[in-house]
C-alpha cells in the first residue's frame, strides 16, 4: 500500500476464545507497582 | 472521531489504532486527516471535504486501502464482548506478604506511611506466612503458575521470614504440583553478600528501588536518620545485579513534582549500567511533591524526550528496556487477561503482617476493603466480586476510551483515594497512562519498521 504501512497483525480478537488460561503474571506484580500497564505482559502460553 | 479509533503521531510519523484488533498503521497525513471524517462508509463525504485540499485520486486511492484494512478487520474491527472464561467465579493465585510494616528508610511519598500502613510497626511470623502459601495452593484451583512478593515496609527486615516461606513454598510447590514464581521488592539498603546469594540461590526476582540522580534520590529517600542514601543502594544494587548476570531483575524509580525532567533520572540509571528500567508518576493528594493537572504539558514533552533517549541510546547500541514501552504488538495477552487487569481483590491478594487480607498492597489499612484474614478466609465475600467487575467494559469512562484494552482500567487503589470509587478511573493517572501509551506505540512500530528496512 502507498498510504498505510500495517505496523502489526491484529490478534486481540482471536484471543477471544482461546484465552483466559490465567497463567500469566498478576501485572502490578512484574515492575510497577503502583500503577498497572496490561499491555506490557506477556503470556505464558505463547513463550 | 470514531472511539474504536485512536490517531495520534509522533514528529512527522502518524498512526492509527484500531482498538478493538489492536492493529497499528504507520499512515500518511492525509489518511491521518480524512479519517476525521471517515467512518467506514461515507467516502463521498471524505471526497467533498479534502477534494479542495488533496488530489481526488489521491483521495480515493487511499479509500481503496482503507477499506482493505476494513475487509481484513484491522479497522473499525468489531465490538469485543466479555468472554466467557471471564465470567467464572476469580481464583486467587498471587499473593503481595506485607512481611514486614518497618522501614529503615523515610521515603516521603511512601504509601504505606514509613512502613506501618498507619498501624503499629510489624513483623510477619511463620503461622501468618505458611497459612498464606496454603490459601494460594487451596485457592488457585488448575492453574500452575503461582505467584508471591514479598514486601513491606522493607522485606529485607524481616529476612529470617523471607527465608522460611521460601523454603515452605519450595517444599509446598512440589507437593501440590504448583509453579511459585517469587519476588522481593527492596529499597537495598540493607543487601548483603549473604543475602544476595540466597536470593539467587532460590531464583527470586527482584525489584529495586532508585529514583534516578542522586540529588533526587537523597532527596526523597533520606533514611530513618535523615541521611542520604543514594551511594549505598547504588553499591549495593550493582553487587546484586552483577551476581546474577544482569538479569532478573527491574529497577524502578518515582518522579515527582521536583523531576519532571525524569529523562535524566532514567540516563542517570542507564549510565551506572543498569537496563531494565521503569519509572513512576507519583501518586499523591496535597503533597507539595504531588503531580498536578498544570504539570501534564511538561510531562507529556519529557516522555516526547524520553522515547528521543530510548531509541537513541538502542541505536547506540546501548539500549535499555523501559517498562513502559515495552509493549508486545504482535502477541500481548489475550483480551480475558486485558479486562482482568492487575486483578486486584479477585486474583491477586495481599496479606498484612497479621494475615488480614487486602484487594492489594495499596489497600493495606484501609478498613472499608479488609477481606477477611488468612486463617478464615474472606469473610467479605461481596468484595472479590465487586473487584472483578470492575472491569473496563463496566466502567463508564473506560467503555469508550481508546487505551481501554492496554490500560484495563487504571488502579483501582488510586480510584479509590481520589475518587472514593474503584469504578471511577484517576483522571490524572488516565492522561499519563495514555501518553505513555501512545509513546510505546510509536516506540514499537518504529523500531519495527526500522528493523525491516
Ligand atoms: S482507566 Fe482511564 S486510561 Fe485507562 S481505560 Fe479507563 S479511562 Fe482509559
Ligand atoms: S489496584 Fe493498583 S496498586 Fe493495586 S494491584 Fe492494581 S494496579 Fe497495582
Amino acid at each position: 500500500m502507498k498510504h498505510i504501512k500495517t505496523v502489526n497483525k491484529p490478534y486481540l480478537q482471536s484471543t477471544l476464545k482461546t484465552g483466559g488460561c490465567g497463567e500469566c503474571q498478576a501485572s502490578c506484580q512484574s515492575a510497577c507497582k503502583t500503577s498497572c500497564t496490561v499491555g506490557n505482559q506477556v503470556c505464558e502460553k505463547k513463550q | 472521531m470514531n472511539k474504536n479509533i485512536h490517531k495520534f503521531h509522533y514528529k512527522d510519523v502518524y498512526f492509527l489504532l484500531d482498538v478493538n484488533s489492536g492493529a497499528v498503521h504507520a499512515v500518511d497525513k492525509m489518511i491521518a486527516d480524512m479519517m476525521d471524517v471517515f467512518d467506514g462508509k461515507n467516502d463521498d463525504d471524505v471526497i467533498n471535504k479534502y477534494m479542495n485540499i488533496y488530489k481526488p485520486l489521491e483521495i480515493k486511492e487511499a479509500l481503496s486501502e482503507l477499506h482493505q484494512l476494513i475487509e481484513a478487520e484491522q479497522l473499525f474491527a468489531p465490538d469485543i464482548t466479555v468472554p466467557p472464561v471471564f465470567s467464572e467465579k476469580g481464583i486467587v493465585k498471587s499473593m503481595c506478604l506485607l512481611v514486614a510494616h518497618d522501614c529503615n528508610l523515610r521515603c516521603k511519598y511512601c504509601f504505606a506511611d514509613t512502613g506501618d500502613f498507619g498501624a503499629d510497626r510489624q513483623l510477619m511470623n511463620r503461622q501468618v506466612g505458611e497459612a498464606a502459601v496454603e490459601y494460594i495452593i487451596e485457592h488457585s484451583g488448575s492453574r500452575k503458575h503461582c505467584e508471591i512478593d514479598f514486601f513491606g515496609g522493607e522485606p529485607l527486615v524481616n529476612m529470617p521470614l523471607v527465608k522460611h516461606i521460601t523454603a515452605y513454598v519450595r517444599k509446598r510447590e512440589k507437593e501440590a504440583g504448583k509453579i511459585f514464581k517469587l519476588t522481593l521488592t527492596t529499597n537495598g539498603i540493607l543487601l548483603n553478600d549473604e543475602n544476595i546469594k540466597f536470593l539467587n540461590d532460590n531464583n527470586i526476582s527482584v525489584v529495586i528501588s532508585l529514583d534516578g540522580r542522586k540529588s533526587v534520590h537523597d532527596h526523597m529517600r533520606p533514611d530513618a536518620g535523615g541521611h542520604d542514601t543514594y551511594n549505598r543502594a547504588v553499591a549495593n544494587f550493582k553487587k546484586l545485579v552483577k551476581s546474577r548476570n544482569d538479569e532478573n531483575y527491574y529497577m524502578r524509580g518515582t518522579y515527582t513534582k521536583y523531576n519532571l525532567d525524569f529523562t535524566n533520572d532514567v540516563v542517570s540509571m542507564a549510565d551506572e549500567g543498569f537496563d531494565i528500567l521503569s519509572i513512576e508518576p507519583v501518586i499523591a493528594k496535597d503533597e507539595d511533591y504531588a503531580i498536578l493537572e498544570s504539570d501534564l504539558p511538561q510531562i507529556f514533552a519529557e516522555y516526547d524526550k524520553l522515547v528521543n533517549t530510548y531509541l537513541q541510546y538502542r541505536r547506540e547500541g546501548r539500549g535499555f528496556f523501559f517498562f513502559h514501552f515495552n509493549i508486545d504488538l504482535n502477541n500481548g495477552p489475550c483480551v480475558a487477561k486485558r479486562l482482568s487487569g492487575c486483578g486486584a481483590g479477585h486474583e491477586y491478594y495481599a496479606v498484612a503482617a497479621n494475615g488480614d487480607m487486602y484487594p492489594c498492597h495499596q489497600f493495606v489499612g484501609r478498613e472499608k476493603y479488609l477481606l477477611g484474614n488468612v486463617f478464615e478466609g474472606v469473610t467479605s465475600t461481596q468484595i472479590p466480586q465487586h473487584f472483578r467487575n470492575c472491569h473496563v467494559l463496566n466502567k463508564d469512562k473506560c467503555r469508550d476510551c481508546w487505551a481501554r484494552y492496554f490500560c484495563s482500567g487504571g488502579c483501582h487503589a488510586n480510584a479509590d483515594l481520589f475518587n472514593n470509587d474503584i469504578y471511577k478511573p484517576y483522571e490524572l493517572g488516565c492522561e499519563l497512562q495514555k501518553k505513555r501509551l501512545e509513546c510505546a506505540i510509536a516506540v514499537q512500530a518504529l523500531m519495527s519498521m526500522e528493523n525491516s528496512h
